[in-house]
């Protein structure tokens, strides 16, 4: 039996969201930086990648596939500590709009041309009251090798 | 009709009279404890029913638990909101065993036992834990927002819904209320084996 409790029924919304990524172009063995901008809905905070308790789950950007790019070393922003009704000492959260960068280093013998470098974001999101199931989104990196 | 008839209807009538009464009073008294967010009992809905494992791998049913009011709480680790609830369960289990009452928390951790247990150790949890899955989920409607606890009465029927973080006094009110009111025959109120929480 279903019941009928529409409050509940969220499973697929998302807390956070990942803005455009704009193409990084470089030469064979350069340095480029890709800036991943994300915005947390207003009144729901996630946990920042070093969260104040081990059980809690970080925001953390893996990349599955880079392609001509190397590295790919992510840049978290500092966090700020905030106080919720819920917890005894203050949070290491991220909220609001804010951007994760990452490093990358073309690769030497790279061919010229575009690519696309694929990624995730995990996070875990709550507001002051509840907290929802940790969630994956899929990250996309446009490239060009000059 | 016979003298010894009417004598018989009369001795009915007065129970029925009787038992109404004391029922009325023990609704109505000063001491009686009315929370707010428990529906009255023509506006509850069954609880549903499920199968799940707890820490020693025993099945679990909350069928096991009729005749009891449950306090059934959707929760995770990584639940800041749960872990201020928890201990309030773990008191008011303490409390209330005795009386009818248990906990049984369903924990929506992926991971599974590999890190509910561990949590569950740290904090000394005194009640039955099982591992919830996305049908479990599913049949209460969706279950995202954690904390999720339903309080559920002694006939199996959904008493009372807290999505988040909930008052300890508002659980406390709504447990009250529901055992005020006696299992409907002994065959209900008796426990059957593995249905007692964790001691």
């Amino acid at each position: 039996m279903l019941l009928c409790l529409p409050v509940l029924a969220q499973n697929n919304k998302q807390y956070l969201t990942v803005g455009e990524l704009l193409t990084v172009a470089g030469k064979r063995s350069a340095a480029v930086q890709a800036k991943i901008p994300i915005s947390v809905q207003a009144g729901f905070h996630v946990n920042s990648n070093m969260p104040s308790d081990e059980y809690l789950i970080p925001l953390k950007v893996t990349w599955k596939s880079t392609g001509a790019l190397e590295g790919g070393q992510v840049i978290y922003p500092k966090p700020s500590l905030e106080k919720y009704e819920f917890a005894e000492k203050p949070l290491s959260v991220f909220t609001g709009d804010f951007s994760v960068v990452a490093n990358f280093k073309v690769a030497a013998n790279a061919p010229a041309g575009p690519g696309v470098a694929a990624g995730q974001l995990r996070y875990q999101a709550c507001n002051d009251r509840a907290c929802f199931p940790p969630k994956t989104i899929e990250i996309s990196l446009p490239y060009q090798v000059q | 009709m016979t003298k010894r008839d009417t004598f018989v209807a009369f001795l009915a009538l007065a129970g029925a009279g009787v038992w109404s009464y004391s029922a009325w009073v023990k609704q109505h008294s000063p001491n009686s404890v009315k929370a707010a967010s428990v529906k009255p009992d023509n506006q509850r809905k069954p609880a549903p029913d499920f199968t799940l494992k707890d820490a020693d791998g025993k099945v679990v049913h909350l069928t096991d638990y009729r005749g009891k009011v449950v306090l059934l709480d959707f929760w995770a680790t990584w639940c800041g909101p749960c872990k201020i609830e928890i201990p309030w369960f773990m008191e008011m289990q303490r409390k209330n065993k005795d009386k009818g009452f248990e906990v049984l928390g369903v924990a929506m951790d992926d991971e599974g036992w590999e890190v509910v247990k561990p949590f569950v150790a740290d904090l000394n949890v005194n009640y039955r834990i099982v591992i919830g899955n996305d049908s479990t989920a599913e049949i209460y409607g969706g279950v995202d927002a954690l904390p999720t606890t339903f309080l559920i009465d002694r006939e199996g029927k959904i008493a009372a819904v807290h999505v988040g973080l909930a008052s300890k006094k508002e659980f406390e009110d709504g447990i009250e209320e529901l055992l005020q009111i006696p299992a409907a025959g002994s065959a209900r109120a008796a426990l059957p084996a593995g249905a007692g929480a964790k001691q």
